[in-house]
C-alpha cells in the first residue's frame, strides 16, 4: 500500500518545491493537493434494501437516516412491528411466523437494525433457499424475497399475488468482472 | 396470514409508502432528489473470491438523457461502514469523495470517530483513487494494493415492479401483475464500486455493513 502514500506524498512535495521556485514572483500558487478538511455530517444511510421505504413511517423516515445502527433498534422495533402487522395482518396472530420461523417481533427485531449481514467465508446472497442473510448479490431478488418474509406466511405459500412482483431480474445483464454493474442506458 | 382484506384498508401505510421508491431511492425528505440520495446498497464475493466488493448508488433515476449531466458532488462523502465486532458499531470504513473529476477512496481504516460525523481520513496507509468515468466512455478501472475501484454512471441493477406495488398500498390494485414491469429499467444511477481484499476487513467470519451519505 506504499504506493497511494507516496502517490500524494509526490504531489504534495511537487507543489512545495514549484512553490519554493517562485518565490521570487508575487503569484499565489494554488495548491495541487485536494482539500479534504472539514466534517461530514450524516444525511442518508442504507443497509438492507427497501427498509426505511416499507418498514418506517412517513414522519420518522429523516431521523431513521440520522439515527446509528446500535441505536436503531432501541428507537424504532416497535414502529416496525406496528407497520409489519398493519401490512400483513397475519403477523399479528400470536405465534404467527414466516418462512424463516420469525414471529413479528422477532423478524422486526431483525430489520430495525438496518445492517446488512455478510459472509466473509463463502457463498454472498441475500437468500437463496439455503444461504439466508450472507450478502447481496447484484442479481438477488430481494424485493420478492422481501414480499415472501412479509406475505408468503410459513410456507411461502400464502397470498400469492402479493408475494412476487414477478420481475425477476435486472434489465441489463451484469458483468462477470469488475465493476460488474452494467454500462448506463 | 389469512385476513388479507385489511391489508388494503392500510392507511397509515399508504401514506407511509407512497411517495418512497425502494430499494432506498428517494427513500426520505431530506435526501431525496438530491445528490446525497443513496439509492442502493450492495456487498458481495468478488469474481476473485478473496475479494468483496461494495456497491453504493446515489442519485437514482437518472434517463439517458439526463446521465451526461449528472456528476459527484464534492460536498458529498460516501462512507462504507464495517463492524466486524458484532456490536453495529464501525470498525473500519472505506470513504470515497470526489475532487476533480477524480473519485479518491481512503481505507478500509479504522475511523478517527465513529457516528454521525466524519472527517476525512487522509492519512489511512490504503486506498486509491480512479478517474470518474464520463458518459458514453468504457469504464475507467484503477487498482491499487489489491484493491479495484470505479466510479461513474452505470444502469441502475435494481428492479421491482413498484408502481403495481404503490397501486397495491394505494387500495387501487389488489396484487401484482404477472409479468410485472420493472419501474426502474432504462434508468441509470451514479455509482462507486469498490474491491477489497477480504483479509483488510476482518479475514473470515460475519461482517455487519452499511453505507453512509454525508455533507459538508
Amino acid at each position: 500500500m506504499k504506493t497511494f502514500k507516496i502517490y500524494i506524498l509526490a504531489i504534495a512535495v511537487s507543489f512545495l518545491t514549484f512553490n519554493c521556485s517562485n518565490n521570487d514572483d508575487n503569484v499565489t500558487i494554488q495548491p495541487t493537493v485536494p482539500d479534504f478538511s472539514g466534517t461530514y455530517s450524516q444525511a442518508d444511510q442504507m443497509g438492507r434494501p427497501a427498509v426505511n421505504t416499507v418498514f418506517v413511517s412517513s414522519a420518522n423516515k429523516d431521523m431513521f437516516n440520522v439515527t446509528i445502527p446500535s441505536e436503531q433498534n432501541g428507537a424504532f422495533q416497535s414502529m416496525f412491528e406496528a407497520n409489519l402487522t398493519a401490512l400483513s395482518p397475519a403477523f399479528a396472530n400470536p405465534g404467527d411466523q414466516n418462512a424463516l420461523m420469525l414471529d413479528a417481533p422477532t423478524f422486526t427485531g431483525l430489520l430495525a437494525t438496518d445492517v446488512l449481514n455478510v459472509s466473509l467465508d463463502g457463498k454472498t446472497t441475500f437468500f437463496d433457499g439455503t444461504n439466508v442473510l450472507t450478502g447481496r448479490a447484484l442479481a438477488d431478488d430481494v424485493i420478492t424475497v422481501e414480499l415472501l418474509l412479509i406475505f408468503g406466511g410459513e410456507d411461502f405459500m400464502e397470498n400469492p399475488t402479493l408475494s412476487d412482483d414477478n420481475v425477476d431480474g435486472n434489465d441489463k445483464p451484469f458483468l462477470t468482472s469488475f465493476p460488474y454493474l452494467a454500462s448506463p442506458w | 396470514m389469512k385476513n388479507l382484506k385489511t391489508v388494503l384498508g392500510v392507511g397509515v401505510l399508504a401514506v407511509a409508502s407512497f411517495f418512497s421508491i425502494a430499494a432506498d431511492h428517494i427513500d426520505a425528505p431530506a435526501v431525496q432528489g438530491g445528490t446525497s440520495d443513496v439509492t442502493d446498497f450492495y456487498a458481495f464475493q468478488g469474481e476473485n473470491t478473496d475479494n468483496l466488493v461494495f456497491v453504493a448508488n446515489v442519485q437514482g433515476l437518472i434517463s439517458p438523457a439526463n446521465t451526461a449531466n449528472a456528476s459527484f458532488d464534492e460536498n458529498v462523502l460516501i462512507e462504507f461502514n464495517i463492524d466486524n465486532t458484532g456490536d453495529n458499531v464501525e470498525d473500519l470504513v472505506i470513504q470515497a469523495i470526489p475532487r476533480d473529476g477524480k473519485m479518491y477512496f481512503f481505507g478500509p481504516v479504522v475511523p478517527s470517530q465513529t457516528g454521525l460525523n466524519s472527517t476525512i481520513e487522509t492519512s489511512a496507509a490504503v486506498g486509491g483513487l480512479v478517474d470518474i468515468t464520463t458518459y458514453g466512455s468504457s469504464a475507467t478501472v484503477a487498482t491499487n494494493g489489491g484493491m479495484s475501484f470505479f466510479a461513474g454512471p452505470r444502469d441502475d441493477p435494481f428492479f421491482m415492479d413498484f408502481a403495481q406495488y404503490s397501486a397495491i398500498i394505494g387500495g387501487t390494485a389488489t396484487g401484482f401483475n404477472d409479468p410485472g414491469v420493472d419501474t426502474f429499467a432504462g434508468s441509470n444511477v451514479m455509482s462507486i464500486v469498490v474491491e477489497v481484499p477480504k483479509s483488510l476487513i476482518g479475514g473470515s467470519g460475519t461482517i455487519n455493513t452499511w453505507v453512509e451519505s454525508k455533507t459538508k
